[in-house]
């Protein structure tokens, strides 16, 4: 198939780990030193925004007035950050960014889960038991990976409202799980593709069949995969913020279209250190998926930012 | 590690799967697969082939908010001749070609100064490889409002600055028509460059070791070398890091709502954007798919293409 190779660098990535080849450093050169002065620039202008944001939060609405972005507050107080969270105005709703973290973290879970089961059946099933027309349905599935989103969000809406789930929780899963299941799919197939097929066959010779050898077999072996699939999903729900605009409803709304209404709400005095608090806890838990999950987390966007 | 998401294509088309070698009895567990992969059959079919179509065909009628298939709702072309007449989406297809083409060179050139860099023997490279790819675990919604906050032009860096007393210091990118989309690429480099560079760095250090000692053999600089040697053995990362690109690019959407909604005016405004607002607040659907579908053509012209390189090199395969 086309596109698999370009789609799965791990195979580039895994070499991160095995150390530099570039030229040998001698003593303390000029050029080491020009070295560690473009990195250490490099890495400021990529800490700025966390620094302006962190700062800006920590702030008084008369200190912001003063205009010094960057500069430590001079008095320290946390109101922003209970305000974005239990009291930020949305148009008429007053609560906060609290019903949107909820919405966010039921849509997170479930989501996560249904579409990795999901995605697991397809990759089992497209490794070990190709019915006809198999390939060209996993073609199509790939194919769904680059496709625009705009190019099926309106069939979408039609079609959920049809059944009647159209903004609602069940609804916005079954969203996330079409457009997940692409490069989960194909995270899985290749994965499963690379066992051993002896694995396979003796279960076959002891009588086993299509569910017991993916339970007993299958899903224990694909523990590593499973992780790299739920870090990518984990914060690829997390911070999808148009399909939770278009079809998770009023109800559902997940966080970060609670962030931006709140951040756009053109009523009253815009409150700066309110904004930035109410982003910093939005991007709290990404953040610490990528901070906890480290080297996994390069793999998994490795293998999936394709998603987008 | 390797076998994570490596396995290559020929690989697994190279081993007969079980359940489908040659013709043999319809089997119990061939309906379970089947039933095993009705979602997956749903969705391949249901949105990725049948959406698409209607789609398509509603770029054909002339509907307003919802789907209207009736024989005089049909109107040929028209949509694609308003389309290509309107400025709000003229405006929009300009404006995804230059943030296309500047975002997308600017982080390849940028990713790849950074993992060559990243390549020197640094200490603390782990530390680095962090900073770098922080910001992409944010989504874009949040990189858009942050920098929309840090290029304020009265509170950000521009009157930070001028409190310096630089007076005459001007840098407020997004509240100028002619200047709102340099403020985008910004945004989006800082959130993106960080995954070019990683995969960048893995492409060179795929590079085969020896090519280094001849290069050192034959006394050619170091820059030369990472220009001129090493660049072009990396094209599957080359490769990777510009697909990852495009997708992202076509696909540029909460960026745009959270840092400009596609203003001053209709300056910052992208295909993405138009098509939502047309099938939402302006409710005309018809117009809206006719978009839709001239945002899959490209798609479909990149895809056909790699099909086709694919199927040719298949063939001098089985031909030689």
């Amino acid at each position: 198939m086309m596109t698999t190779e370009a789609l799965a660098p791990s195979a580039g990535t895994s070499r991160i780990e095995d150390g530099p080849r570039g030229a040998k450093p001698r003593t303390l050169t000029l050029s080491r030193v020009g070295v560690y002065v473009f990195l250490i620039l490099a890495a400021l202008f990529f800490l700025m925004p966390l620094w302006v944001m962190v700062v800006t939060s920590l702030k008084s609405m008369p200190e912001i007035q003063l205009r010094h972005i960057f500069q430590w507050p001079q008095q320290i107080t946390f109101e922003p950050w209970l305000k974005a969270w239990d009291t930020a105005c949305t148009g008429r709703d007053c609560n906060g960014l609290k019903p949107g973290f909820l919405n966010s973290v039921k849509i997170t879970l479930v989501g996560t889960t249904v579409s990795i089961i999901i995605a697991a059946l397809n990759g089992y099933a497209l490794s070990f038991w190709k019915y006809k027309g198999a390939n060209i349905l996993f073609g199509l599935l790939v194919f769904g990976a680059f496709v625009p989103y705009q190019v099926v969000i309106y069939p979408l809406i039609i079609g959920l409202r049809e059944i009647g789930l159209f903004g609602t929780f069940p609804g916005i899963i079954i969203i996330h799980t079409i457009f997940g299941m692409p490069i989960l799919t194909l995270l899985f197939r290749n994965f499963f593709a690379a066992l051993p097929p002896e694995l396979f066959k003796a279960a076959r010779v002891d009588g086993a069949g299509f569910w017991q050898i993916f339970f007993q077999i299958m899903v224990p072996m694909a523990v590593p995969i499973t992780i790299v699939a739920v870090i990518l999903q984990v914060t690829g729900i997390w911070n999808d913020f148009l399909f939770g605009t278009v079809f998770a409803g009023r109800e559902n709304m997940p966080m970060t279209v609670q962030l931006n209404n709140i951040v756009q709400t053109t009523t009253g005095v815009r409150e700066y250190n309110v904004h930035m608090a109410a982003t910093i806890l939005t991007a709290a838990v990404p953040l610490a998926v990528y901070f906890i999950s480290g080297k996994w987390f390069v793999r998994g966007i490795a293998a999936g930012a394709v998603k987008g | 590690m390797a076998q994570l998401a490596t396995a290559k294509e020929d690989g697994a088309a190279a081993r007969p799967a079980a359940g489908s070698s040659g013709r043999k009895p319809f089997r119990l567990s061939t309906l379970m697969s089947i039933v095993g992969t009705m979602p997956m059959i749903a969705t391949a079919v249901g949105v990725f082939f049948i959406c698409i179509i209607y789609s398509f065909v509603l770029s054909f009628t002339n509907s307003r908010i919802f789907p209207a298939f009736g024989a005089d709702n049909f109107v040929g072309t028209d949509q694609y001749a308003r389309l290509w007449s309107t400025g709000r989406w003229l405006v929009s297809v300009n404006n995804i070609w230059f943030f296309g083409l500047l975002s997308i060179v600017a982080n390849m050139t940028a990713g790849y100064l950074l993992a060559v860099f990243m390549d020197q023997r640094i200490k603390q490279e782990d530390l680095f490889r962090s900073i770098f790819l922080y910001p992409f675990a944010m989504s874009l919604v949040i990189t858009g409002l942050v920098w929309r906050w840090i290029l304020d032009p009265n509170y950000g860096i521009q009157a930070t600055v001028r409190g310096w007393g630089f007076e005459d210091f001007a840098f407020a990118p997004l509240v100028n028509s002619g200047t709102a989309i340099y403020g985008l690429v910004v945004a989006g480099i800082w959130n993106g460059v960080g995954v070019t560079m990683a995969i960048m760095l893995a492409g060179l250090r795929g590079v085969d070791g020896e090519i280094w000692k001849a290069a050192k053999i034959d006394g050619i600089p170091t820059w030369k070398t990472y220009l001129f040697i090493v660049l072009p053995m990396m094209k599957g990362a080359l490769l990777t890091a510009f697909i990852l690109q495009c997708v992202g690019v076509v696909r540029v959407y909460d960026l745009i709502v959270a840092m400009t909604q596609g203003g001053p005016g209709i300056s910052t405004q992208m295909p993405a954007v138009f098509v939502i607002q047309h099938i939402t607040d302006r409710s005309n659907v018809g117009l809206g798919m006719a978009a839709a579908t001239m945002m899959l053509l490209p798609v479909i012209v990149l895809l056909g293409l790699q099909v086709f390189v694919q199927w040719r090199a298949n063939r001098v395969k089985e031909n030689a």
